[in-house]
């Protein structure tokens, strides 16, 4: 479903990505993990062109996210992204947050996008903030919205970039249990994330990244029992 | 006594003052309408990924922010209409041009500013959802920034209000034109200029009052 070729991406001088090559299968779980500054975030917007490509290839269905000719916007509705920070519409109430890209992308009438909205609040379990503006939530409540926003799209995979990590300790879980939610009912996923016990438990695999490349990747039980890379023995050690 | 204060030279100028205070309101309000919507163009220009859209925006906002307000609408009332094209406007109409023009450069970098002051996070759920960098712009950019242009549009208002009385020069009938033909005539110059002031002060005043309290109840 997403094939990485050769992905390089540099800042200026800096060199983030030096050469990713990944595969993704349909329904897969994969977590991304890694000290920071290793590159996983920046690997992670490329796949939907948030951060442009400055060499390699990215397909997604087939589809060569560097060719110009790609019709990036439609790709991009096809891949449902959540943010560390969540960047909800603060202007906007929380179900005109969901309905918004349904209307304008989609061509949806306001009654079929609230519908949408509506029965993806329920699945979040924040029907009865439907109508409230994003600043009066909680920071798990921003993020599950946010995940309804991106499912709202009905997305063939779903990106996380940190998705726990701004929040507080006792609102980590309930964003966690949406996301195990979606993996079960098949989704597909790549999560980076800080959250070696859902890597664990729900990753299909693991992607361990160091320095902007891919030091190691396998079976969860494998990567967290078993490392063979020395840099993710360390990287591990550390946080285990 | 009622007859002293209906005889005095401060109430006897006031129908006077008052047609030039109408014509000041218009062209600020005018000027400011279409400076705004030139402003937002050079503004997003301004902000543009194109290199050239960019290059023309700053090109405009330096030169207008760079040269007297009081040099561009003698420039355009005189130099531009007569000798380069050779088609004259009413001073009125080159008065509301040159509150635009020079308004445009001002409001552009409010504009700049404000759009630029909006979370990058916002602009990459918009993009990452699928809508086009346009729709991102009008839907989610633009709405939150636009809260953020109030207060210094204000600003600009009272500003450009001030900058009206500069059109006296090219005979326009604003409130200190209309006062120097009152007082040319009555001799009553510090009568008459302290009432212009006042008049001035009566919009100024009540409007950095009101923008105060805005810039509060938005949070800003």
């Amino acid at each position: 479903m997403i094939t990485v070729k050769d992905l390089h991406k540099s800042f200026g001088d800096l060199e983030v990505l030096k050469g990713i090559n990944a595969d993704v299968k349909e329904k897969e779980v994969v977590c991304v993990i890694g000290p920071s500054g290793s590159g996983k975030s920046t690997f992670l917007r490329c796949l939907n062109l948030l951060e442009d490509i400055t060499s390699g290839h990215v397909y997604i269905n087939g589809e060569d996210l560097s060719d110009p000719n790609t019709n990036i916007n439609k790709l991009r509705a096809e891949v449902g992204m959540v943010f560390q920070h969540f960047n909800l519409f603060p202007h906007k109430t929380v179900l005109e947050n969901i309905t918004l890209a349904p209307m304008k992308v989609k061509g949806l009438s306001k009654s079929e996008a609230d519908d949408i909205g509506l029965a993806l609040l329920a699945k979040v379990g924040l029907s009865e903030k439907a109508n409230d503006y994003p600043e009066s939530l909680s920071g798990g409540q921003k993020q599950r919205v946010a995940i309804a926003r991106a499912l709202a799209m009905n997305p063939k995979v779903m990106l996380f970039d940190e998705p726990t990590s701004a929040l507080d300790p006792e609102l980590v879980g309930e964003v966690l249990q949406v996301m195990k939610d979606l993996a079960e009912e098949g989704m597909t996923m790549i999560v980076v994330t800080h959250e070696m016990g859902f890597a664990r438990e729900m990753g299909d695999r693991v992607i361990f990244m160091d320095e902007g490349a891919i030091q190691e990747e396998g079976d969860p039980n494998q990567i967290f029992s078993n490392p063979q890379n020395p840099r993710t023995q360390s990287f591990l050690s550390k946080i285990l | 006594m009622i007859d002293a204060i209906l005889e005095s030279p401060y109430i006897n100028s006031l129908p006077v003052l008052f047609e030039g205070l109408k014509l000041t309101v218009l062209i600020t309000f005018s000027g400011l309408f279409l400076g705004f919507i030139l402003g937002a163009i050079v503004g997003i220009g301004r902000l543009s990924k194109k290199k050239l859209v960019r290059s023309i925006s700053i090109v405009y906002i330096e030169v207008v922010r760079g040269t007297p307000i009081l040099v561009q609408v003698l420039f355009i009332y005189y130099g531009l209409t007569e000798d380069l094209i050779g088609l004259s406007i009413n001073s009125l109409t080159a008065a509301i041009i040159a509150i635009t023009i020079n308004a445009a450069a001002y409001i552009a970098e409010i504009v700049r500013g404000a759009v630029y002051s909006i979370e990058k996070g916002q602009g990459e759920a918009g993009r990452s959802l699928g809508l086009t960098e346009n729709d991102t712009m009008r839907y989610i950019i633009w709405p939150q920034a636009f809260k953020r242009m109030i207060p210094p549009l204000g600003n600009q208002f009272v500003i450009s209000l001030k900058d009206t009385s500069l059109f006296s020069v090219i005979a326009v009938g604003e409130l200190l034109y209309m006062g120097k033909q009152y007082y040319n005539v009555t001799y009553e110059i510090f009568e008459t200029l302290l009432m212009v002031s006042i008049l001035y002060l009566l919009i100024t005043i009540p409007t950095s009052v009101y923008l105060r309290r805005l810039e509060r109840k938005l949070d800003v």
